[in-house]
């Protein structure tokens, strides 16, 4: 049997190119033996984007999807205008203005001047360089990673690259894709390739399941709690087993989202009926649809493929989580206590929990339900997308928000509010006191109004708590949308298994 | 980009572990639109206290460490965000090398595009490094190192001597301060072979459809 063509299509212009036309199966003109070695997921991508592997140097990658925003871009095409180049192809390009756009009345012009000019800078590089913009007033505008899979751009086998850590997002549609800097982003727009040696592979196998009100998010926490935040570095992580298959596409989507907080570059599950289902119908997926599956399909991981490293870990040893650090590996379960330094073997574990303890405001001993709250945050790449809206409005309904907290919603996207609004989710939203905003990044990173004040304990569904992430001196503590939106309800975090549903 | 060939300077000791990029540079100076000019935004919330005066608790705001240009760290340094503003901000503060236990991927790839070499060693030796710092610094000079690309090698001129490994091809690069991009231009006929072995076609000269939903 030969190799499976894996999946990969170019969309630009209305026109779809399949992207083998069923011609070839394998980059190299190499015999195809009778049994080929099995080969993992990123095995497949891999071979499949081989470009070139010369003597001495790097090999190059093909690229089948750029995603852009205003943030990581200016320089890359200062760089292309100031050596005369231009986009390779621009149809695989595609750029949204997401990090530092306001998310009240977009009427109203945008009042940080320097703001407007890095996403006036975008949309004249969009212009000079052909590059397809879902800008401000764009229906479809919203969180690159939120918008690539709403609009089928992302789809399973790609190379997908955008100047921006949490890429890894779109790994759940079984792409391989991953963040890249400023340079990079020149490159790709220059060459449509990357200089990539292969990452090492890591399987995170996943068994059993989850139990109620524990969700994706509080899954991946607990991962990195154990993975450590360097636990992924130099791999891509691919998750497999029975609790990865049963989660549904945008819990796949969070879960892949926060590989990088484990210090992957990429996180990936391969695609099955769940990922079909999800992108038949989107705007930019293949024309022929049933032929795109039938090549997807191929794309698991073959039976006894090897990983360098694989870890198994249990559904159902996984509570809801609450970080109470700095970094997303300081996490514990909702029922437990703020952990204390001294007993940390690791002495680097140790000073960075006691420094992490002290910019948190937080001593040792005190049972995470007692921490009380200033502020809630429910969006992000990470939790933005209709189902953490549904989860959360489910939680509120009925409620009202506790007068010590001030609490707000930013959809993901465009589309995600629309549907939001549909369903009536706002309106549950404004009964109980929460803000309901226009879609971006808003407080997940503070680069627009949207911020912390320093000292405001915020529960937040983004995917950092770094210091002053979402505001200088802001404590974030990262959390579920079911556990954001009780804890915005309680003016404290509380156990979303014990909550009173309306 | 500026070649990197050999390097002796002052070390800023950082004592501590997963410095990540939102501290090097916070996100508040990501607006500008320009590679330079970052550097006095460097650890900005840790160096600077509320009205603007310089925290003389900050590591990098001791007198002793004012013009260092190798900077010492714990494990995982340069995690979170791809941002390439936090290279930027480093070297245009002066730095020309970081060493570390460990350093992230993204941030790892940064500092080769922008000329400045991460360098990982064993825990093991950065503690070395800490204290050999720590004891130069207390006997009231700064801590000096020579990085050498060239021989792959950190010494200081009291008997500390460590190799570390680099991919080659990144240290050619370097060594040379290679234009990335032209380099991988000159394989635009095998990009062009992987084009149309996969069905993509010539490249399209028109421009596609701008704004409006998705037809
Ligand atoms: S929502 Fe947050 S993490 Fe996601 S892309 Fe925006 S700033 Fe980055």
């Amino acid at each position: 049997m030969a190799p499976p063509a894996t999946g990969g299509y170019i969309a630009g212009s209305g026109a779809r190119f399949p992207a083998h036309g069923g011609r070839r199966s394998t980059p190299k003109p190499s015999v195809i033996p009778a049994m080929p070695a099995p080969r993992t997921l990123l095995d497949k991508i891999w071979d499949d984007h081989l470009v070139c592997s010369p003597d001495g140097e790097q090999p190059l990658i093909y690229i089948d999807r750029h995603l852009v925003h205003e943030v990581t871009s200016a320089q890359a095409f200062e760089g292309l205008r100031v050596a005369g180049r231009r986009v390779r192809r621009p149809e695989a390009t595609f750029a949204t203005p997401d990090h530092n756009i306001p998310t009240t009345d977009r009427r109203l012009p945008i009042a940080d001047p320097i703001s407007k000019q890095q996403i006036d800078t975008l949309r004249s590089n969009c212009r000079e360089f052909d590059v397809r913009l879902f800008d401000l007033g764009d229906a479809d505008q919203g969180i690159v990673h939120v918008i690539g899979p709403e609009l089928g751009i992302t789809q399973p086998g790609m190379t997908i690259v955008c100047g921006d850590s949490h890429t890894a997002t779109h790994g759940a549609l079984g792409a391989l894709a991953f963040g890249i800097g400023t340079s990079e982003v020149e490159h790709v727009l220059a060459t449509q390739t990357l200089r990539q040696s292969k990452p090492k592979s890591f399987e995170v196998r996943v068994e059993g399941e989850l139990h109620p009100g524990v969700t994706a998010k509080d899954l991946v926490l607990y991962l990195i709690g154990r993975l450590t935040t360097e636990g992924g570095t130099g791999y891509v992580i691919e998750y497999t087993g029975p609790c990865i298959r049963r989660l549904g596409m945008e819990e796949r989507m969070t879960v892949c989202n926060m590989s990088i907080e484990a210090g992957a570059r990429a996180g990936m599950i391969a695609p099955d009926q769940i990922t079909f289902d999800y992108l038949r119908g989107r705007d930019l997926v293949p024309k022929d649809f049933d032929r795109a599956v039938a090549q997807w399909a191929t794309l698991p991981s073959d039976p006894g493929a090897r990983y360098d490293r694989s870890e198994t870990f249990s559904g159902g040893d996984v509570v809801p989580q609450v970080t109470w650090g700095t970094n997303p590996a300081q996490v514990v379960g909702v029922d437990a206590t703020v952990p204390d330094p001294a007993s940390m073997a690791d002495p680097s574990d140790r000073s960075s929990a006691s420094r992490a303890l002290e910019y948190m405001g937080l001593e040792s001993g005190t049972p995470i339900a007692a921490i009380p709250i200033d502020r809630v945050f429910i969006g992000s790449c990470t939790n933005s997308r209709i189902e953490d809206l549904r989860a959360a409005a489910s939680v509120v309904r009925g409620h009202t928000v506790s007068s010590r907290v001030r609490a707000m919603v930013v959809p993901g996207s465009g589309r995600v509010k629309r549907q939001a609004e549909a369903e009536g989710l706002d309106r549950v939203f404004t009964a109980a006191g929460f803000e309901w905003r226009e879609a971006g990044c808003s407080m997940c990173l503070g680069m627009n109004p949207d911020t912390l004040a320093p000292g405001e304990r915020c529960a937040s569904t983004s995917n950092r708590n770094f210091e002053g992430r979402q505001g200088k001196g802001g404590r974030t503590h990262l959390v579920s949308p079911a556990m954001a939106a009780a804890a915005a309800v309680a003016g404290h975090f509380t156990d979303i298994r014990q909550w009173h549903y309306h | 980009m500026q070649p990197f060939t050999t390097h002796t300077g002052n070390v800023a000791p950082l004592d501590r572990a997963n410095v990540d990029t939102d501290q090097i540079i916070p996100k508040q100076f990501l607006k500008r639109i320009e590679r330079t000019g970052f550097g006095q935004f460097l650890f900005f919330d840790w160096r600077f206290l509320p009205d603007g005066s310089a925290d003389p608790a900050f590591e990098l705001n001791q007198p002793i460490r004012q013009g260092a240009s190798i900077l010492l760290a714990r494990r995982n340094f340069g995690c979170g965000s791809s941002r390439e503003h936090a290279p930027w901000a480093l070297d245009d503060y002066g730095f020309r090398a970081v060493i570390a236990p460990t350093f992230a991927d993204i941030f790892f790839n940064n500092c080769f595009q922008n000329g400045m070499l991460p360098v990982k060693l064993d825990e093991a030796d950065v503690d070395e490094l800490f204290r050999r710092a720590a004891a130069a610094e207390a006997a009231g000079h700064p801590y000096r190192l020579t990085v050498d690309l060239r021989a792959c090698e950190v010494r200081d001129d009291a008997g500390f001597t460590r190799s570390f490994a680099v991919d080659p091809f990144r240290r050619h690069c370097l060594l040379e301060g290679l234009d990335n991009i032209g380099l991988s231009l000159k394989h635009v006929d095998a990009i062009a072979a992987w084009e149309d072995a996969h069905g993509l076609g010539p490249l399209q000269g028109g421009a596609p459809p701008q704004g409006g939903a998705i037809g």
